[in-house]
């Protein structure tokens, strides 16, 4: 169903309040740049878009990280998007990789091969920020983070993410806004991590249904009888509901066993900030 | 007693657990030509410490004694004009307060310990503050002035005992996030905090002045807004939002003067009224209410 959940993307204070983030969380840290993996898909391209806003085109390196079976248009679309900005960009082919890991293992699953893909770029991409003395610049946005439709320590790896606060819908709304190639805004999402994957078909759930009974859920506090009375699906509002919850585990730290009076994650508790 | 109270509103970014980055950045901004004659400037909430400090608190307290390192400074500048900050405030039975403290003529004139610690959503502070109790106005060379903090005027009853207990300016140090929207404009906090001051100081007839902090704090975004609301409900100073700066007005008594006489209502206010239906519920809540 159509409807008028989550909100529409107030631009103007988004743009704002995400470019002073950037900014000011970036420079709390004494780090200079910040580094970006850019899959050719919308997620990475606004995260990338806001960061050249927020910092200048010169404090962003973009990475590319393709694999062998990775679609030649997403890396256009990448191309495209580099051009544009005026960015740095690197290419790391994480194929070699890959494939050292699985060539005695050919019966290795789609969703094994997924992650460990995943996993490598995140390990490729903290090694550039090493290189260059950068943060990792995260791309998660609000409803992969909610469905835990993303790889732990994957891609849900960062250290400053500009995008998590919104939801998919209101992503394409705020890259609408930005100068991002049509390509990147106009085709399907993909985690790209197989031939002719894509979110929708995978999570079972179109964008904008998930979306919308996610906000109503979360942000709204909705009881889930409440969101069936406006409309929606029981099997698809039960089944977003057991992704939030299955995926819980992402969200956070792993756990510890107590056994001091004071545990990580428990009862020691400071802001990240305190660090800096 | 003066006609006109010259307010400086100091809208800034403290830095989070850093005690001597912070002293010296309270100093800089009262050296700013803005509020270079201004009668009292008003920081924000817990501007001295930053706001997210969870553990940190017991780290970050200090006794409010003239002699405190955090203290003393702030006394000598408050030779010139008097002088609001927030800090974490230790008291000597070493509880905790999210404490905001008048400094004038070099002295501390008055601490106000935050009564009502919103711990829910996004904050915690009831986890981390040992909660105040009073509402009292303080006797300025302006006449009285009360301090709330933050969410203490999210209760209706504590601006409202303070105007009642003769309170013709209130001052509300906030350290309020930015969040929420819908069509454009500010975020929908800010706009909240615009209503709340707009419909107080109108119902009250008091100055209300509001000071919000900026900056991040792990990924929330103070919002800044601050503003000033005159006793008629009017918007007397529209701050910046989401950046760093600092402002002065001038509250005009006569005006309030004004708006007392067209528009009486604190003066009959009938507060045994209140007080009665108070007991009243008080004494029903004891008994147990009835089950619905």
């Amino acid at each position: 169903m159509k409807s008028s959940y989550p909100p529409a993307v107030n631009i103007d204070l988004a743009l704002t309040v995400i470019e002073r983030f950037l900014r000011q969380e970036l420079e709390k840290t004494g780090r200079q740049k910040l580094v970006v993996g850019l899959s050719g898909g919308v997620d990475s391209a606004l995260s990338c878009a806001l960061a050249v806003r927020a910092l200048g085109r010169r404090r962003i390196v973009a990475l590319k990280m393709p694999y062998r079976t990775s679609s030649p248009a997403s890396e256009q679309d990448a191309d495209t998007l580099i051009a544009q900005l005026g960015i740095r960009a690197e290419r790391i082919d994480i194929s070699p990789m890959v494939d050292s890991l699985f060539k005695s293992d050919e019966g290795a699953s789609d969703l094994r091969r997924g992650n460990f893909m995943a996993r490598v770029r995140m390990a490729c991409i903290f090694d550039r920020s090493a290189l260059h003395g950068a943060l990792v610049l995260g791309t998660s946005n609000k409803t992969e983070l909610l469905l835990g439709y993303g790889t732990w320590y994957g891609d849900m790896a960062s250290s400053l993410n500009p995008i998590g606060d919104l939801y998919k819908t209101q992503v394409w709304q705020l890259a609408g806004h930005l100068d991002i190639p049509r390509t990147i805004l106009e085709k399907a999402p993909s985690a790209d991590l197989w031939p002719n994957q894509t979110d929708e078909e995978e999570i079972g759930i179109a964008y904008e249904e998930a979306d919308a009974v996610l906000y109503l859920l979360v942000d709204e506090r909705y009881t889930v009888e409440e969101i069936l009375g406006l409309g929606f699906p029981e099997d698809r509002v039960r089944t977003i509901m057991g992704k939030v919850r299955a995926s819980q585990y992402k969200r956070r730290l792993p756990v510890i066993a107590k056994l001091s009076q004071r545990t990580i994650g428990i009862d020691f508790r400071y802001p990240r900030d305190w660090g800096l | 007693m003066t006609d006109h109270i010259k307010m400086g509103v100091v809208q800034m970014a403290p830095s989070l657990g850093n005690l001597e980055h912070n002293l010296q950045s309270h100093l800089d901004w009262l050296k700013r030509d803005e509020i270079k004659d201004a009668d009292i400037v008003v920081f924000p909430e817990l501007s001295l410490t930053g706001y997210l400090l969870q553990d940190l608190v017991a780290e970050v307290a200090n006794p409010v004694r003239p002699e405190s390192p955090l203290l003393a400074p702030l006394l000598k500048e408050s030779l010139r004009r008097d002088i609001v900050v927030g800090m974490v405030e230790q008291s000597s039975d070493f509880l905790f307060y999210n404490s905001a403290v008048y400094l004038s003529k070099g002295g501390i004139r008055h601490v106000h310990r935050k009564v009502y610690l919103p711990t829910y959503g996004m904050f915690d502070e009831g986890r981390y503050f040992a909660a105040g109790s009073l509402f009292r106005p303080v006797e300025t060379a302006f006449g009285r002035i009360g301090i709330l903090i933050c969410e203490d005027a999210w209760h209706v009853s504590s601006p409202y005992l303070l105007a009642l207990q003769g309170a013709h300016t209130l001052i509300v140090l906030s350290g309020s996030p930015s969040r929420g929207w819908s069509g454009g404009g500010a975020a929908a906090s800010v706009r909240a905090w615009e209503r709340v001051g707009k419909v107080l100081s109108q119902f009250l007839t008091v100055h209300w002045v509001y000071v919000n902090r900026v900056g991040y704090e792990d990924g929330l975004a103070f919002a800044g807004g601050s503003y000033i609301a005159g006793p008629s409900g009017d918007i007397l100073l529209d701050g910046e939002e989401n950046k760093e700066d600092v402002y002065q007005v001038e509250l005009s008594l006569p005006a309030l003067r004004r708006a007392r006489t067209l528009t009486p209502i604190l003066r009959d206010e009938k507060r045994h009224v209140v007080l009665e239906h108070l007991k009243r519920i008080e004494a029903l809540h004891f008994q147990g209410e009835p089950r619905k």
